[in-house]
């Protein structure tokens, strides 16, 4: 049972495995189905020329043995007849000159490979063995065929001397000593009269065409050789003509997947001025043109990075007097008259809002220059909750609602940059703070051995279909007449969903009118490994059955 | 303020811009620090060795000398604590500064309370008393005097340094999240930039590890932070 199952293991896994790896081989390789089918094609064309050619050949033997064997017959015919014509009609008995006839047959038969048996003339349909046949050795009586015997027991009387009949036959138990019991043969008929009795006999000659069937034999192996060696040279030919093609092709496509991969200065080697080096030459020319274009866009990039961090020094230091000077007016504006003091507050206030506002936009743009980097560490995301919930407590408090966190006891672990996973539950959180129109908000976390999410869940005013894919959309208004009250700057989302990219996560939003919303933030488990699940629903479980 | 009439830290400020040194000095001076400003880099080093400051704030972009090599000249000399004031937040340059020596960093715009808080966390050390001696593997800590040796020879270490290892070493096999770390040596709370702790740790190893790469003293816990182990006390 034991060996019967591990074979049925060989069969069930490796006989399918090696069948795929053929399979995938087969259909990645021009050069071996050129190959294939080129040698199928010729192996038709050749086993159709072959059996035309053998079939001529072998009825050309065939005829040229079969006149022979005619002119053998009547020359022996003859001569027989003249010997027994030559001998004194003394002798009466038709039967003992009938013995003597065909033992003198039999001697040159011997010699010439041919048997004889003579019959006297019977009636239809009777066995030859019984009209008294005189047969030489190893003569059967039973390759004869009927049609033959038919043929002379119809002419009966009126057969003339020396009719000849023949026709094709199995010779049985007749070949020579040492070869097939049956071999292919002809039968001759003829017909003879002794001078002794009015009563003509029936004379068959037996040959046999074994020789033709050597010849034929040795005809079909070496055309079979032939044709072997045949396919064998043109299954070399297609093989080598076809790499002649296919190599070029294929050095052209190792440095095609080399130039995607980003090593742009890869090129084709150029040889002649055939068609394969005019593609390799529109290759390269290609390639030089992508590497322009994208040192061009690089330099863009270079340049566009430079600016901006240019244009944050520059305006962040002006910001910073202006800031600090704003802190010292508000400061002393108890000794101020009420409307100065109100611009002292105001000043204050609209400081904050254009520096977040300035913040965030340097930020989207280092973004769109692709000069963010991340600086990974594994991250507990529970951690970083409490964190962003103790740091908007305040915010919460002012708002009149709370912020619940559900959170397993292990921790929850992801390879992150801590400061940008931050950035992001905060945005959500203080999201969900503005949108709870003082609801309970609750964060939820969980971890698996893939990935680690948060999920933000609110009970405001929800979101309309088809919002939850807008509300990542820099400066996006769910109503455009609602005013910002927590003086987000209309970039946070934006900035959450780069950074979530940039960590190969999801960002996502759920949402139903008058049901609240859900955002959930999904990271894989280790940088860069491709996400294909969250340990957390994006439609939160009490939702779920509305949906549905 | 509270160190008294008599005692004002001095704070330098070394920043090319006219108006936020003047700023800076306006709202150091409400906030009962003596000031003294310097406009270009090349001149920071010799200020430094005639004001004698208690803090030494640093603009990372300086007309004559580079902010970073400034502060690696001070930091050769002294362990004066060194508040970098840069314009951009990105990790390379906060990372570059405080590899060069600078013991915290604030990004422009600052609000003028959050600047303060880091001057007077840096100012007014949070000295333990206590004139115990503590070890951790071949170190030995002389916490009031402020001396660490290594197998006997002493090693330098700047203040901000001396209280991380103070603190991990205190409780040895404790392990301290970063933003405990950033609690107990630098004072913030919710200040969570854990780069901070991250380039001192490094720091720290390079001057009393033997081999920075495998740290034997000062060791990193994974997804959790720091903690202080030493060989011998190891099981």
């Amino acid at each position: 049972m034991a060996g019967r199952s591990r074979w049925d293991d060989l069969v069930g896994r490796r006989a399918p495995e090696a069948l795929r790896r053929g399979l995938t081989f087969w259909r990645r390789s021009i050069q071996a189905r050129v190959v294939v089918s080129t040698v199928l094609l010729s192996a038709v064309v050749i086993a159709a020329v072959g059996w035309f050619l053998l079939r001529q050949v072998e009825h050309g033997l065939v005829q040229r043995r079969v006149d022979a064997i005619l002119a053998e017959v009547a020359s022996e015919n003859s001569q027989a007849e003249s010997v027994l014509r030559g001998t004194p009609g003394t002798d009466t008995n038709a039967t003992r000159q009938a013995l003597n006839f065909v033992q003198g047959l039999s001697v040159s038969g011997q010699a010439r490979g041919f048997r004889v048996v003579m019959v006297s003339p019977g009636r239809p349909g009777q066995r030859l063995q019984d009209r008294g046949p005189e047969a030489t050795r190893r003569a059967d009586l039973d390759s004869i065929p009927r049609s033959l015997i038919d043929h002379f027991d119809a002419l009966g009387a009126e057969a003339s001397t020396s009719h000849t009949a023949w026709t094709f036959t199995t010779l049985k138990g007749s070949g020579r000593p040492g070869h097939a019991a049956e071999v292919p043969g002809v039968v001759v008929g003829t017909v003879v009269s002794f001078n002794s009795s009015t009563t003509s006999r029936t004379l068959y000659y037996l040959f046999p065409l074994d020789d033709v069937q050597e010849t034929l034999a040795l005809v079909t192996r070496a055309l079979l050789t032939a044709a072997v060696l045949l396919l064998l040279l043109i299954a070399a030919l297609t093989y080598l003509l076809t790499r002649q093609i296919v190599t070029p092709i294929r050095m052209a496509r190792r440095v095609a997947e080399r130039l995607a991969a980003g090593q742009l200065q890869e090129r084709l080697r150029v040889a002649g001025e055939d068609d394969l080096a005019r593609l390799a030459t529109s290759f390269n020319q290609m390639a030089t043109n992508l590497q322009r274009q994208i040192r061009q866009l690089e330099e863009l990039s270079r340049v566009q990075r430079r600016f901006v961090s240019d244009v944050s020094h520059e305006l962040r230091t002006p910001l910073t007097t202006v800031r600090l000077a704003g802190s010292v007016l508000h400061e002393a504006r108890t000794d101020f008259d009420p409307a100065t003091r109100r611009a002292a507050e105001l000043l204050q206030t609209e400081l904050d809002r254009f520096e977040n506002l300035l913040v965030d936009l340097l930020e989207i743009s280092r973004f769109d220059a692709g000069a963010a980097v991340l600086d990974l560490d594994d991250v507990n995301l529970t951690d970083v909750i409490r964190r962003v919930v103790d740091g908007t407590r305040s915010l919460a408090d002012q708002r009149l609602t709370r912020v619940v966190v559900r959170a397993p006891e292990t921790p929850c672990i992801a390879e992150a940059d801590v400061r940008r996973v931050e950035r992001i539950v905060r945005n959500l959180v203080t999201n969900a703070i503005d949108h709870a129109e003082s609801k309970e908000i609750v964060v939820m976390v969980a971890a698996d051995e893939q990935a680690a999410a948060v999920a933000v869940r609110d009970h405001g005013v929800g979101l309309a279909t088809g919002d939850s894919a807008l509300v990542f959309n820099r400066f996006w208004r769910a109503d455009p007449a609602r005013a910002r009250t927590s003086g987000g700057t209309g970039l946070g989302l934006a900035i959450s969903l780069e950074d979530t990219h940039l960590h190969g996560g999801w960002l996502q939003a759920w949402g139903k009118p008058g049901e609240g919303a859900q955002f959930r933030l999904t990271l894989p488990r280790y940088a860069g490994h491709p996400l294909r699940h969250s340990p957390l629903p994006l439609v939160p479980d009490d939702a779920a059955e509305v949906v549905a | 303020m509270s160190q008294g009439e008599d005692f004002r830290a001095r704070v330098l400020v070394v920043d090319d811009d006219a108006a936020l040194s003047e700023m800076l000095s306006i709202v150091l001076r409400q906030e009962g620090f003596d000031s003294h400003v310097v406009e270009r880099g090349d001149e920071a080093l010799d200020a430094f060795h005639a004001y004698h400051p208690d803090v030494v704030l640093l603009d990372l972009m300086l007309p004559g000398k580079d902010g970073i090599d400034v502060c690696k000249e001070i930091r050769a000399e002294s362990g004066v604590p060194i508040v970098m004031l840069t314009a951009k937040g990105d990790t390379v340059d906060v990372v570059v500064g405080l590899e060069s020596g600078a013991d915290d960093y604030v990004v422009k715009p600052f609000k003028p309370k959050e600047l303060v808080a880091r001057i007077r966390a840096r100012v007014r050390r949070n000295d333990v008393p206590g004139s115990d001696t503590l070890s951790v593997g071949p170190l030995s800590i002389d916490v009031a005097g402020h001396a660490v040796t290594r197998d006997g020879q002493p090693v330098s270490l700047t203040p901000l340094e001396f209280d991380l290892l103070v603190c991990l070493a205190r409780k040895p096999w404790q392990v301290f999240t970063r933003e405990v770390l950033l609690e107990q040596v630098w004072g913030y709370r919710h200040a969570a930039d854990t780069r901070l702790v991250n380039v001192h740790v490094q720091r720290l190893r390079s001057k009393i590890e033997t081999d920075p790469e495998n740290p034997e003293i000062v060791l990193t816990v994974r997804g959790v932070g720091y903690k202080a182990g030493s060989s011998s006390g190891q099981q």
